[in-house]
């Protein structure tokens, strides 16, 4: 197959590790070559286009100009983060539209010795690649231990199937194609329908209030389709669901304990992979309960220097739960 | 075309934000139906509605979207963009709007820092820093909620999902140079 330049973004060596480490056992399984791009800079998230227009499109289009340089054959950059995705393709489809932003942007650029050619490459997000030209028979030619009786929510967040610029995704809101990839793994997909509702951005750290309210509802539409965890696509959505649980919890007393992971850790475990080269373990909400039912047993998580003591995830008692990363098993 | 506004030159705030906004902002074709606000997850916490930001700005109340809370809860969702019946680019506006208040003065303060503080990271290495971004912002801005953090930030260092260092690019200067171009570039004409 043909190779793809890799986005990896500011995630993917430090929040989003299992991410990483589960998309490079998963394409070694495939054969799918994902080439890093070289000297690629942050897309800004967005913060930077908060601050300012032309050079928040410089800041991303660098990097479009970094891959057509370096495409040497590969038409394809790919990006794993939802927000990487959508910022790339943001700035690849206004410049095309925007001719005097082009004009503008190009001529930053230039101050670097760099140019991009609107249209050059196509932008595309990691599940894309996986679904389309992976393909489901391929993949489930590769699945050994079917993830039957473990129910998934598939969740998407906002930016794939928002706005779409190149119409990529079936719907906006509802899209299907997690639901078609984790189905061919084996598992019980939910019919989550808060699936591209948005888990609150960097909202969680500047209006924590706003964030919780939004992670809440995500948790609780997971709980009352009785997911046993969660699988998403993006670093973005796994950090505020995973690592603000717990504050999600004691914001609003509630006892939610549900586990996040990215849906390459699902393939990996469906095609028969050691939990630990997927990074399962690195999540701050254990999916050690969850991955029993599918009878995996998980390497026992990291031990997180806090007070720690045992307890059942549906346990009576203090109003505020620990996590269960703080067991000690 | 499409040429910044600075502070002092006279532009309404509606005609800056339309040479703000990268694609045509076709504020005029509003219909006031209120889609936007409808499905937007975080319109609780905002002063205004998108829809009702919208009314205020071609009623020419400049004052009150610049000081307004709305850009700045935005979560960047898309849910109104799509939704929209008159395909007004509604998520594009409200940074066009936040870009604005910043340059005129009038922005929120802790957020527009926060962004500010992410600007300095992405100009410094060329890649976000988490912990950086983390520390710094709120030791500036919010030291009583530090200690609220630690927990999560030793759980994330503890699985080594957090770097204690930043990394940074190779042509770092490149990039300076670049962003330094685009901001002459947008303060110019
Ligand atoms: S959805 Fe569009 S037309 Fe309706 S009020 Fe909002 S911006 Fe105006
Ligand atoms: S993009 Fe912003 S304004 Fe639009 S629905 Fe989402 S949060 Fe609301």
């Amino acid at each position: 197959m043909s190779a793809y330049l890799l986005y990896p973004g500011c995630s993917w060596d430090s929040s989003a590790r299992a991410y990483a480490l589960s998309t490079g056992a998963v394409c070694r399984e495939l054969g799918l070559e994902l080439r890093q791009l070289e000297d690629w800079n942050c897309c800004g998230a967005t913060e930077y286009l908060s601050v300012d227009t032309v050079p928040a499109y410089a800041l991303i289009s660098r990097n479009l100009a970094l891959a057509a340089r370096q495409q040497n054959g590969a038409k394809t950059l790919t990006a794993p983060c939802s927000l990487c995705y959508l910022n790339l393709s943001k700035a690849d489809y206004y410049l095309e539209e925007n001719p005097s932003l082009n004009e503008k942007v190009n001529r930053a650029l230039e101050a670097g010795g760099m140019h991009y050619q609107p249209g050059t490459l196509e932008i595309r997000h990691l599940l894309d690649i996986l679904l389309n030209d992976v393909g489901l028979d391929t993949i489930r030619r590769h699945v050994t231990r079917p993830l039957n009786g473990l129910r998934v929510a598939p969740y998407l967040g906002c930016l794939l199937s928002r706005p779409d610029y190149r119409q990529r995704f079936s719907h906006p809101d509802q899209p299907h194609e997690l639901d078609l990839l984790l189905k061919a793994l084996g598992a019980d997909v939910v019919d989550y329908p808060l699936k591209t509702q948005c888990c609150g951005g960097h909202m969680t750290q500047i209006g924590p209030n706003t964030a919780y309210e939004l992670l809440r509802r995500l948790l609780h539409g997971a709980e009352q389709y009785k997911a046993h965890l969660i699988a998403t696509v993006c670093p973005m959505c796994q950090l505020n669901l995973d690592a603000y649980q717990h504050d999600v919890n004691r914001h609003f007393g509630t006892r939610f304990a549900t586990p996040v992971l990215y849906f390459t850790q699902l393939m990996g475990l469906a095609f028969g992979l050691e939990p630990k080269a997927l990074g399962i373990g690195l999540e701050l909400v254990g999916a050690r309960e969850a991955l029993a039912h599918i009878g995996v047993e998980t390497p026992p998580p990291a031990q997180a220097p806090q007070r720690g003591r045992r307890r059942k995830k549906k346990s009576e008692g203090l109003p505020m739960p620990s996590m269960p990363e703080d067991d000690q098993s | 075309m499409a040429h910044s506004p600075t502070p002092g030159d006279g532009l309404s705030l509606l005609e800056a934000v339309e040479r703000k906004t990268p694609i045509p902002s076709r504020l005029e074709m509003c219909i006031q139906c209120g889609s936007c606000g409808g499905s937007c997850p975080s319109a609780a916490d905002m002063e205004h509605t998108p829809r009702a930001i919208f009314a205020l700005l071609r009623a020419g109340m400049d004052e009150s979207v610049l000081h307004s809370n709305t850009p700045w809860i935005c979560v960047s969702c898309y849910q109104c963009m799509v939704r929209c019946p008159q395909e007004i680019p509604i998520t594009d506006i409200m940074y066009a709007i936040k870009n604005i208040a910043i340059q005129r003065g009038a922005a929120h303060k802790e957020e527009a820092a926060f962004s500010a503080t992410f600007a300095e990271m992405v100009e410094s290495y060329g890649r976000s820093f988490e912990l950086g971004l983390a520390t710094r912002y709120y030791l500036k801005h919010h030291p009583l909620r530090l200690p609220g953090m630690a927990p999560l930030g030793m759980g994330m260092l503890a699985r080594r999902r957090m770097d204690l260092k930043p990394t940074r690019i190779k042509d770092v200067d490149g990039l300076r140079d670049i962003l330094q171009a685009a901001r002459e570039m947008e303060a110019a004409q």
